[in-house]
């Protein structure tokens, strides 16, 4: 359950406008209409007892502990289910109400073992601390009746168990898997005495269950519990801070025993998650004391070396030395860094500093290179700021969504939940409506109570086609908010996008078989949307990761700006970002052409603000972006890398060329938790810091700037920000900062979207989304809303241009890649948790007809082959696929997905086509391919090269 | 720099701004982002293939916009 410590109080708030007074024990206590009496009280600072109730769920009414008594009422209500009216007079304390509660403690205590000493919930349990309440003394029935004592415990899950003995059967947790996570793993099985909670058939590893942790934490006693509560004991303290995986970016407590992290909970208050979590954010985090952590500086010369452990102040000087030396031999611009979008926005702007200030160019980049580079450019173009325009609670207000290239249930869970709460078919006046866009069948398009109404099935590379039919219909059929347009956009842009809308080769019939969608589908998708009062588009790595990956989101603010769905609640542009902070190391002047803010480095005055605080003289030109430095690293101009806190070598596509980048290197600089695919290859390996581990902010999706708090020393002694300053110093470039909050300051000073921003607000508000400056002190949720940033918004031309990659008799499917909800991005954190219970290895997903021509049964080793490389993967064959289309991810560097990927590009940005490559698939003998014979090879020398490492057998 | 790469870069962006009505306004499309996204070692290997006559793989707008525009794009020398 949530943590005693923090007042539940009941029943979820009433949003509405108008106010009632009521009499609770003589009190007068003033609350929003509809405000249930449980939650009134509570508020009042009156405490009535309660089981079934919690204030994250609507109220149940079953177990009858939370009894009033109301005047000119007959019997005895559930304060829970009533809700307050005008002058009502409530009494929550009398001789009859304790009566009643006695008798319902009584009632389950008779059939609950009493071993609440050794219990993992003692101390943190409301059954206990009812009994206590109610001043339970005796249990006049006996423990000898009909009983679940002997039920069995269901440990199948590595986070949670299950015993059925302590359950009270309060529904707590079937509501919670329902209402919060939407999921509807959990039923109550059998009637009355009989009652019981279920998960499916088996257990609950085998069931529906994700594992969100939503029935844990919902659960009034050890029913369900926590694993690592059971192991180590209750918590003594709690720290709110944020997760680090995805750009959801969830507000946690992490509970502590001084500083051991006992769990993590979902933080009620946190503003992007309201109490909510994933299997990720909420167990996943063992990583972060894994035995794997580099906790000592190494470096070699050469990377067939053995590595020698140093001390920072020697591993430091051998990397200036190394950066300095490149530098003198190939000029200035043979260094680069790539920020990390898994650190901090103040360690982001160190590194961003350091390459500005102290490597004397713009060779800066980050991971948002290979997957929302896109959105910078396409929203900055069509609507003047390279963000999402909502916050998540803005889903809530929306009549139409459309989800196009990214499967919110597996990468983006939290706000799937979110999500799928407003898509419920079962909620008053119906759910929203729901148009797919994407090549697969993802969860949503039929989930419990959620089914979209149109599921546009495309084939992979023909977004924009899709996108520009669907806007041909609504200006052609005389759909288009031409009011809108008129006030809010550029009229001569908006006429010249018109005249190419319109012409008949957008159509959706002129389109159809390139897309391979019916016209008819994406007429009516289209009529769908722009007939919605608030229509809302979130799109995901789907949209980005194209050769038209740019043009596609402009084609989004083109759609979302035609049908008027900008500016207010309930509507908008919403790119889901991919790591936890990867928005702020965008905002932070991580790409090579812009100094924080998205400023270009071309403006002088920019480059002299910048340059006056820094004491240097920035450089005017645009740096190298990543794939431009692994081109550059090949031809012999680009020789030493700084990389804090990224797996190129694995994420990146076309491994084969980014790994003879990477040889070609003379001074690879890797700092990260673990030694990572890319360290295999490097001269300097400096320990990084979790999550855990230091202060700073980081920046969600929505423009949420939530605070880290460190929990824990870092286990190397430097948390990432005091690495890259010492880096600074050994480079001649000394920065003198105390604290994270001073490097925010600076950012603040030079950064007018954060001007407002500081620790103190942050601190006092929880989080602020920018732009925060003099105009919106508290942030911005809503963007756009009087005017767009750039002042009109401009409509652009995105005629749609196919992708190079081309099927073709050797190569007939086309591969597209994703991920799914247990593991994350390149698996280095989620691979060294229990999560690998779920994915233990990528798969190669295939239409069962592709299958059976090929001879593959489910199960089968095959080889999946590119026109760059091959690799061999275990077959999944699924209809959730349409013939043509095969799929896998890339959580485990053995599986070399990446080894097949191509060098296609977006035209813009350089972001690689990881979603579109035509490939083969034949089933083989062999269970590896050659690259991962060499892989393999590869990684045990490098193991052997480890201090301490074991002699390989037969090796001198 | 991978001539071929960048020409094939830089043929991508030609094709997008082709999409422009205005010719002048396509070049200066192709231009400025030659100008404001590619560091100047791609700039100086795309001329040197330009130069080189590689030009008949080039897109017609890229070969206008490089032609017209080299004073603005072509890096000073380091």
């Amino acid at each position: 359950m949530y943590s005693n410590k923090v007042l539940d109080l009941g029943t979820p708030p009433s949003h509405s406008q108008s106010a009632v007074v009521v009499d609770i024990d003589g009190k007068p206590v003033t609350v929003p209409a509809g405000t249930s009496v449980l939650r009134a009280a509570a508020e009042a600072g009156v405490k009535i007892p309660k089981l079934c109730a919690t204030d994250s769920l609507d109220a149940f009414g079953s177990c009858r502990l939370c009894v009033v008594e109301v005047e000119g009422r007959r019997g005895y209500p559930a304060s829970c289910t009533t809700p307050c009216e005008p002058g009502m007079k409530v009494k929550t304390q009398t001789r009859k109400l304790a009566d009643l509660r006695r008798g319902v403690m009584e009632l389950y205590i008779s059939d609950h073992p009493l071993d609440c000493l050794t219990c993992p919930a003692n101390g943190n349990c409301e059954l206990q601390d009812m009994a206590g309440v109610v001043g339970l003394r005796e249990v006049r029935y006996g423990y000898d009746g009909d009983n679940h004592l002997t039920a069995s415990k269901d440990e199948s899950n590595p986070y949670f168990s299950f015993d059925p003995s302590k359950c009270i059967v309060c529904s707590r947790c079937v509501r919670a898997c329902d209402e919060v996570q939407g999921t509807f793993a959990l039923t109550v099985q059998g009637r009355g005495f009989d009652s019981k909670i279920a998960s499916g058939p088996t257990n609950f590893l085998d069931s529906e269950c994700v594992s969100c942790g939503a029935c844990v934490q919902a659960c009034p006693t050890a029913t369900l519990m926590e694993k690592s509560i059971a192991e180590q004991g209750q918590p003594d303290h709690a720290v709110i801070t944020t997760c680090a995986y995805c750009g959801v970016g969830c507000s946690f407590r992490a509970e502590m025993k001084g500083s051991e992290v006992v769990r993590m909970v979902p933080h009620k208050d946190g503003k992007a998650n309201h109490g909510h979590s994933c299997v990720k954010g909420r167990f996943a985090w063992g990583y972060a004391t894994h035995p794997d952590r580099v906790q000592k500086p190494l470096i070699r010369e050469r990377i067939s070396d053995p590595w020698r452990e140093v001390s920072w102040d020697e591993a430091l000087t051998f990397a200036a030395n190394g950066i300095r030396k490149v530098q003198h031999k190939y000029g200035v611009g043979a260094a680069g860094g790539i920020t990390s979008s898994r650190c901090t926005n103040e360690e982001t702007y160190l590194v961003q500093k350091l390459v500005r200030a102290a490597f004397g160019n713009n060779n800066v980049d980050t991971c948002a290179r290979v997957c929302h580079s896109p959105t910078g450019y396409g929203l900055k173009t069509t609507l003047g700021e390279s963000a999402g325009t909502q916050d998540f609670d803005s889903v809530e207000h929306t009549d139409c969504v459309i989800v196009i290239g990214a499967n919110p249930t597996d990468g983006h869970p939290v706000f799937a939940s979110r999500l799928k709460q407003r898509l419920r078919d079962d909620q008053p006046g119906g759910g929203a409506g729901l148009i797919v866009i994407d090549p697969r069948r993802i969860d949503l398009v039929n989930a419990p109570h959620v089914a979209a109404e149109y599921h546009l099935q495309l084939l992979p590379g023909t977004n924009v086609a899709v996108l520009n039919a669907l806007a041909h219909v609504v200006v052609t059929e005389g759909l288009a908010k031409e009011d809108y347009v008129a006030a809010r956009c550029d009229v001569a842009e908006y006429q010249k996008w018109r005249t190419f809308i319109a012409r008949p080769e957008n159509s959706p019939e002129a389109l159809e078989q390139a897309t391979g969608v019916p016209a008819a589908q994406v007429r009516g998708a289209a009529r769908l949307f722009a007939k919605a009062p608030n229509g809302a588009i979130y799109y995901g790595l789907g949209v980005t990761e194209h050769s038209q990956g740019s043009t596609t989101v402009m084609a989004i603010a083109n759609l979302a700006m035609v049908t008027g769905n900008i500016g207010r609640k309930g509507v908008g542009v919403n790119p889901l970002r991919g790591q936890n902070n990867v928005q702020g190391s965008c905002d932070m002047g991580s790409f090579p052409h812009e100094l924080p803010g998205y400023r270009h480095v071309g403006d002088a005055s920019v480059r002299a603000l910048f340059g006056a605080k820094w004491g240097v003289a920035i450089d005017a030109e645009p740096g190298l972006r990543i794939p431009n430095m692994f081109d550059a690293a090949i031809d012999g101009s680009f020789k030493a890398l700084y990389v804090q806190g990224e797996d190129i070598a694995q994420s990146d596509p076309d491994t084969q060329h980014v790994q003879k980048a990477l040889e070609s290197l003379e001074m690879l600089i890797v700092q990260d938790i673990f030694r990572n695919e890319t360290a295999k290859y490097a001269h300097v390996l400096l320990p990084g810091s979790s999550f855990l581990e230091k202060d700073g902010t980081f920046t969600n999706a929505e423009r949420r700037i939530n605070r880290v708090r460190k929990v824990m020393p870092p286990l190397a002694g430097m948390a990432d920000w005091e690495v890259t300053m010492a880096l600074a110093q050994k480079l001649g470039y000394p920065m003198h900062y105390d604290h994270p909050r001073q490097i925010m300051a600076e950012i603040a000073e030079l950064t007018p979207t954060f001007r407002g921003v500081d620790y103190d607000k942050l601190d006092r508000l929880g989080s602020v989304q920018w732009p925060c400056n003099d105009e919106a002190p508290e942030g911005t949720p809503i963007m756009h809303e009087q005017q767009f940033v750039r002042g009109k918004g401009r409509f652009v031309v995105t005629q749609y241009v196919p992708t190079p990659e081309r099927t073709s008799r050797k190569f007939p499917l086309l591969l597209t890649t994703g991920r799914i909800l247990s593991q994350y991005n390149v698996g280095a954190q989620t691979r060294r948790t229990q999560n690998v219970v779920w994915h233990a290895a990528d798969v190669l997903e295939i239409h069962p007809h592709d299958a059976e021509q090929r001879g593959i049964q489910d199960g089968d080793q095959v080889t999946l082959a590119s026109r760059q490389g091959e690799t061999a993967l275990r077959a999944v064959l699924t209809d959730r696929m349409q013939p043509g289309v095969v799929y896998t991810t890339f959580h485990h560097p053995e599986s070399g997905a990446n080894v097949v990927t191509t060098e296609n590009s977006d035209w813009a940005t350089n972001c690689p086509e990881y979603k579109v490559t035509a490939v083969q698939v034949v089933k083989v003998g062999a269970a590896k391919s050659e690259w991962q014979q060499r892989f393999a090879l590869f990684e045990a020398e490098q193991d052997a090269l480890l201090p301490n490492a074991a002699p390989v057998p037969g090796k001198q | 720099m991978d001539a071929q790469k960048l020409v094939k870069m830089g043929n991508q962006i030609a094709q997008f701004f082709a999409g422009e009505p205005d010719r002048q306004a396509a070049i200066d499309g192709v231009a400025s982002h030659l100008q404001r996204f590619w560091e100047p070692r791609m700039r100086r290997a795309i001329f040197a293939a330009f130069d080189a006559g590689v030009t008949g793989e080039m897109h017609e707008l890229l070969k206008d916009a490089l032609a017209a525009r080299r004073g603005q794009l072509e890096p000073a020398p380091r």
